[in-house]
């Protein structure tokens, strides 16, 4: 049974409000119960997804839906794709440029820290047309 | 140790605070590398950055950490101050470099975060 779904345009151009749809649904996590280290793996990993989409995908939307036993996450941007996804995975791995990296990011480490925090993890890249990322946290996982 | 302690510890300056100096911290993490923050810090702690923008708050925010300590004495921007106070997580300053900073409170008992079950 679905309990909510949840929608947030993630503006491509702004890096300070990159985050904001993640905090937004920290926060109704913790409004509906979840425990604390199911609503932080959550946040983490949609944090990251929502700083990708901003650094590579030039924005995107997010759809979330809450179930009473887990989290559905997908992330959607219309950027240039991701052109070898198995090397993407790989931790320090970064095709962002510098002045990303001066911002605290870049560091390839993104999608290994989604892949780390979530049950299940689909990259779905087309060189040219975008990428979605589907994720998948259950309560109490990992 | 006390939130309070590590201020004293640190000759750190208050910037903003959420009324939480009472909060037990038992664990660290340095860097100002967002990722690596993300990646390796567990528990409630603080976190001491040299970087200064508005996603040092909200990787604090996305790891429950209750205080940010910006090291080396930079001004911390007003919208790092706005966005910490509606998030609910103190900000610190101290004129301390970030090894001498992470120096101090380790050997005051404080361990990095991945380190503390």
């Amino acid at each position: 049974m679905k309990a909510l779904t949840l929608e947030y345009h993630v503006p491509g151009d702004d890096f300070t409000r990159a985050g904001e749809a993640s905090s937004k649904v920290k926060n109704m996590l913790k409004r509906m119960g979840f425990d604390s280290d199911t609503i932080r793996r959550v946040a983490i990993a949609m944090y990251e997804g929502e700083i990708n989409m901003v650094i590579h995908g030039g924005g995107g939307n997010a759809f979330v839906n809450i179930y009473a036993d887990r989290v559905e996450i997908s992330l959607v941007d219309h950027g240039p794709g991701i052109a070898d996804v198995d090397k993407a995975m790989q931790e320090g791995y970064s095709t962002a440029p510098d002045n990303v990296r001066a911002l605290g990011f870049g560091a390839g480490m993104g999608l290994p820290n989604m892949k780390k925090y979530t049950d299940a993890l689909q990259v779905e890249s087309v060189v040219g047309e975008g990428t979605t990322l589907k994720m998948t946290i259950f309560a109490g996982g990992k | 140790m006390k939130l309070q302690e590590i201020v004293d510890v640190l000759k750190a300056e208050v910037v903003s605070s959420a009324d939480n100096m009472d909060a037990e911290i038992q664990t660290a993490c340095g860097s100002d590398m967002m990722s690596d923050v993300l990646a390796f810090a567990k528990t409630q702690s603080v976190f001491l950055t040299g970087l200064m923008n508005p996603q040092v708050v909200r990787t604090a925010e996305m790891m429950d950490m209750c205080a940010i300590i910006f090291v080396r004495g930079k001004p911390v921007d007003d919208m790092v101050v706005a966005l910490a106070e509606q998030k609910g997580i103190s900000i610190l300053k101290t004129g301390f470099t970030m090894f001498t900073a992470c120096g101090m409170l380790y050997e005051r008992g404080i361990r990095g975060a991945c380190e503390r079950k």
